[in-house]
C-alpha cells in the first residue's frame, strides 16, 4: 500500500500497464520528457524508454487516428488529450471511427485502446480547458466513458479500461488531480467497469452523480444527515453505459432520486439518467426525479467558476425540496 | 551557411512552387515510351499482368454499374477511367503491404485480395461484407474522406514498431486533400518516419466542385512539402507511370523509413456515385479529352505493336468478369439477412446492462 494522490494513482496504473502489457504505448502532446502538462506521465519515457511513451505532433485528429491505425494492429493505445475540451479537434475519430470500429467489421476485431483526458472545473483555467464533455462522449454507442473519482478507483478503472478489448474514454477530474489522497495497493489490480459504486449508504433519498460532484454530494449528505435525512450516495464510475441495476435497487429502497451533475442542464448524462429512473422506477417513486446541475452558459470565466459550479449547498436544497413533495 | 532571402516579393515565391512538381510520365498517350530507362526496367510478363489488370478494372466497373441498375447494390461510387491511378499503384505493392482504401477503391481493392462477393456486400450495405480474415492486411473502405490517412499513419507506425517490412498503401482524392486530417496524417507520418505512400487521386472534381476551386495550389503534391515529405505529381492515366513511381515509393520508404506522396492526374468517365449526374458540372468536350488520355488505350497501343497483347484477350477477361460476378452475386445472395441482434452484439466485446436488455427485446421480437 502507498498512499497517493488521485494524480499518483493513475501513474501508477499506467507503471502497471507498461510492465504487464509489451504492447502498450503512451503518447501525446508533451507525455514524453516533461511527462504530461499535469505530470501523469512524469518519468515514463526515461523509465520505460521512447518507444512505450512519447510526444506526437500537436494535432488531436492525427493522434486519435493514429490510435486507431494501431489498435488495428493490437496495440494497447494509450493516447492522452492535453484537455478534454480540445477532444472536439477530435470527434471525427472519436465518433466516426473509434467507437464504431468493433460494429463495423462485424464483431471480428476489437480495438483495445483507451483514451485519458482530463476534464472538469474549479482550478482556475483558461477557457476551453474546464469543460465538462461526458454528456458528449455518454451519447455515443460503443463507447465507454469511464470518470474515477478516488485514488483506489483511478487505479483499478484505469487498468480495467486498458485490459478491456473495447474503447474507453477515461475522463480524469482536474481537480481531483492533487486534492485526495487514498491508499493505494502498488501490485496491479482491477475495478470492474460498467459497475456503479454506494459510496454511503442511507435509506430516505438516493443521489446518483459522477466525478468531483461525488465529493460534493458526500458533503452534502452529511449535512443532511444533522437534519435527519439519510442520504444513499451513487458514485456511477462507469457513466456510460449506465449501470441502472445499482440505481434500481437503491431507489427501490429510498423511493426518491435526486441526479447531479458538474455540466449544465442541457449536458450531461443526467438528463438521460433521470429518464431512466423515471421509466424504470415510476412506481417505486414518492416524488419527481430532479436534479441539480450548473446553468446553461457556456463553462464561466474564472472568476466566478465556483458560484456556477454545483456545491453541497444547492444538492441539500434539492434533497429538502424532493423529500417535502 | 544557407542563403538568405534578399527580397520580399511575393509573387515571386508563389510563382516557382509548380517548377518542382513536373508530372511524371512513361508512355504517352499515343503510347510511345517517353521514359525508356525506366521502361526497360519492366519485363513483359509484368507490362501484360498490368494490361490485364487495368482491363480488369474497367469492366468489373461496367459490370458493377449494371448490377446497380438492376437494383442488386444500393450504390456505387464509379472508377471508370482511373485504373492507371488504381491498379498501377496497386501493382507496386508485395505481399504483404497494407491497403486503406475509400469507397471509390473497391474494385482495386479485391484486386488486393478482398472477395468479389464482400465487395459487393459493401455496396449493398451488408455487415458480412466488412468481417475479413484476422490478417488480410486491409481496413474497411473508408468514407470519412482523409480519415483514412491518419489509420494508414498508426497502421505504418506499428509496421516499422513491429519490424514488418510492409508498406502501408492509403488512397484518397483530390478533395481530401482540404481536410485537416490529410495534412494531420502526412505531418505524422513525416515526424515519425513511417513507411506510408499515400496515393492522392486528382480526378479532378470533388463530387461537383473542381479541384481549382478547392485550393490555390496548382499542384497537390506540394502539399507535401509542408509536412517536409518526398512528393511526386505522376501522369494518372499512365500505368506504368503509377507502377513505376509505386514501386520507387515503396522501395523508398521501406529502405529510408519515410512515407511519400504520390498525385496521380486522373479522370473519372462516369458519375461521381449512381445517384449523381455529371453534366450539371463538366462538359462533354472535357470529357471527350480525358478520354483520349484512356490508360487502357495507351497500354493497348504499347503492347500490340511489341507483340504482346491481341483485343481478344480484352473480350475474354469481360467474359471472365461476367463470370466472375454473377459468381459472387450468387454468393452474397446466400449470405444470412442481418439481425438488429447481430448488431446489438457487434457494438462491444463484453455486453453492457442496456445491450444485453436491447438483445432480449430484439431475440423475442425476431425469433417471431
Ligand atoms: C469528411 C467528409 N465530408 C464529406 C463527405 C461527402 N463526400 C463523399 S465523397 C466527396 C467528394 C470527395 O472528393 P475527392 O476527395 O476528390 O474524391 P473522389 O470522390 O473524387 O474520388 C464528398 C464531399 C465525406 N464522405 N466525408
Ligand atoms: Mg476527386
Amino acid at each position: 500500500m502507498a498512499n497517493l494522490t488521485f494524480a499518483g494513482a493513475i501513474t501508477d496504473a499506467l507503471k502497471n500497464a507498461l510492465n504487464k502489457f509489451d504492447n502498450t504505448m503512451i503518447f501525446g502532446q508533451d507525455v514524453g520528457p516533461n511527462g504530461g502538462v499535469f505530470r501523469i506521465t512524469d518519468g515514463l519515457q526515461d523509465e520505460f524508454g521512447k518507444s512505450r511513451v512519447f510526444d506526437t505532433p500537436l494535432a488531436e485528429s492525427g493522434i486519435l487516428g493514429m490510435t486507431l491505425g494501431l489498435g488495428h494492429e493490437g496495440f494497447r493505445a494509450l493516447p492522452e488529450l492535453q484537455f478534454s475540451a480540445f477532444s472536439t479537434e477530435a470527434i471525427s475519430p472519436i465518433m466516426g471511427q473509434i467507437s464504431r470500429y468493433r460494429y463495423r467489421y462485424g464483431g471480428t476485431r476489437n480495438l483495445p485502446i483507451t483514451i485519458r483526458t482530463p476534464f472538469g472545473g474549479g482550478v482556475g483555467t483558461p477557457e476551453l480547458h474546464s469543460d465538462s464533455m461526458e454528456g458528449l462522449f455518454g451519447g455515443i454507442p460503443g463507447l465507454r466513458v469511464v470518470v474515477p473519482t478516488n485514488p483506489y478507483d483511478a487505479k483499478g478503472l484505469l487498468l480495467s479500461a486498458i485490459e478491456s478489448n473495447d474503447p474507453v474514454i477515461f475522463l480524469e477530474h482536474l481537480k481531483l488531480y492533487r486534492s485526495v489522497k487514498g491508499e493505494v495497493p502498488e501490485e496491479y489490480y482491477t475495478v470492474p467497469l460498467d459497475k456503479a459504486a454506494v459510496v454511503r449508504e442511507g435509506t430516505d433519498v438516493t443521489i446518483v452523480t459522477s466525478g468531483f460532484m461525488v465529493h460534493e454530494s458526500m458533503k452534502a449528505a452529511d449535512k443532511l444527515e444533522k437534519e435527519g435525512i439519510s442520504a444513499e450516495v451513487i458514485d456511477l464510475r462507469t457513466i456510460a453505459p449506465i449501470d441502472m441495476e445499482t440505481i434500481r435497487k437503491s431507489v427501490g429502497k429510498t423511493h426518491r432520486a435526486v441526479v447531479v451533475q458538474e455540466s449544465q442542464r442541457v449536458a450531461g448524462v443526467g438528463g438521460n439518467l433521470m429518464s431512466e429512473i423515471g421509466e424504470r422506477c415510476f412506481m417505486e417513486l414518492d416524488a419527481p426525479v430532479s436534479r441539480v446541475t450548473a446553468p446553461d452558459t457556456v463553462y464561466p470565466f474564472v472568476q466566478i467558476e465556483n458560484e456556477w459550479i454545483p456545491g453541497p449547498e444547492a444538492i441539500v436544497e434539492k434533497v429538502n425540496e424532493t423529500i417535502k413533495f | 551557411m544557407a542563403e538568405k532571402l534578399s527580397k520580399l516579393n511575393f509573387d515571386k515565391l508563389v510563382e516557382g512552387y509548380k517548377d518542382n512538381f513536373k508530372m511524371y510520365q512513361v508512355l504517352d498517350e499515343k503510347g510511345k515510351v517517353v521514359d525508356e530507362k525506366t521502361m526497360k526496367e519492366f519485363s513483359d510478363d509484368e507490362l501484360v499482368a498490368l494490361m490485364e489488370d487495368i482491363v480488369w478494372g474497367r469492366a468489373l466497373d461496367e459490370r458493377t454499374i449494371i448490377l446497380n441498375r438492376q437494383g442488386a447494390l444500393a450504390n456505387y461510387a464509379t472508377a471508370g477511367g482511373q485504373e492507371a491511378s488504381q491498379f498501377g499503384t496497386l501493382k507496386g505493392l508485395e505481399e504483404g503491404d497494407f491497403l486503406v482504401p475509400g469507397y471509390r477503391d473497391i474494385g482495386v481493392s479485391i484486386k488486393h485480395g478482398l472477395p468479389m462477393h464482400q465487395a459487393f456486400m459493401w455496396y449493398r450495405g451488408h455487415v458480412g461484407g466488412n468481417k475479413y480474415d484476422k490478417d488480410f492486411p486491409m481496413m474497411v473502405p473508408q468514407v470519412v474522406v482523409a480519415g483514412g490517412i491518419t489509420h494508414a499513419m498508426g497502421v505504418a507506425f506499428a509496421k516499422k514498431r513491429k519490424n514488418e517490412k510492409n508498406v502501408v498503401l492509403a488512397f484518397t482524392g483530390d478533395s481530401a486533400t482540404s481536410e485537416g486530417d490529410f495534412y494531420e496524417g502526412i505531418n505524422f507520418a513525416g515526424a515519425f518516419g513511417v513507411p506510408l505512400i499515400v496515393v492522392v487521386q486528382n480526378n479532378g472534381y470533388g463530387i461537383s466542385v473542381p479541384v481549382h476551386e478547392q485550393t490555390a495550389a496548382e499542384t497537390l503534391a506540394q502539399k507535401g512539402v509542408a509536412a517536409g515529405i518526398a512528393s511526386i505529381q505522376v501522369d494518372g492515366m499512365d500505368p506504368v507511370a503509377t507502377y513505376a513511381a509505386a514501386r520507387k515509393a515503396r522501395e523508398y520508404a521501406l529502405k529510408e523509413n519515410k512515407p511519400v506522396l504520390i498525385e496521380t492526374l486522373t479522370y473519372r468517365f462516369g458519375p461521381h456515385t449512381m445517384s449523381d449526374d455529371p453534366k450539371k458540372y463538366r462538359t462533354d468536350e472535357e470529357l471527350n479529352e480525358w478520354k483520349k488520355k484512356d490508360p487502357i488505350v495507351r497500354l493497348r497501343t504499347y503492347l500490340v505493336e511489341k507483340g504482346l497483347w491481341e483485343e481478344s484477350r480484352e473480350e475474354e477477361i469481360k467474359k471472365e468478369v461476367t463470370k466472375e460476378a454473377r459468381q459472387a452475386i450468387e454468393k452474397m445472395n446466400q449470405e444470412p439477412e442481418m439481425k438488429i441482434v447481430d448488431l446489438l452484439e457487434n457494438m462491444y466485446e463484453v455486453k453492457p446492462q442496456n445491450i444485453k436488455e436491447q438483445i432480449e427485446k430484439y431475440k423475442a421480437k425476431e425469433q417471431g
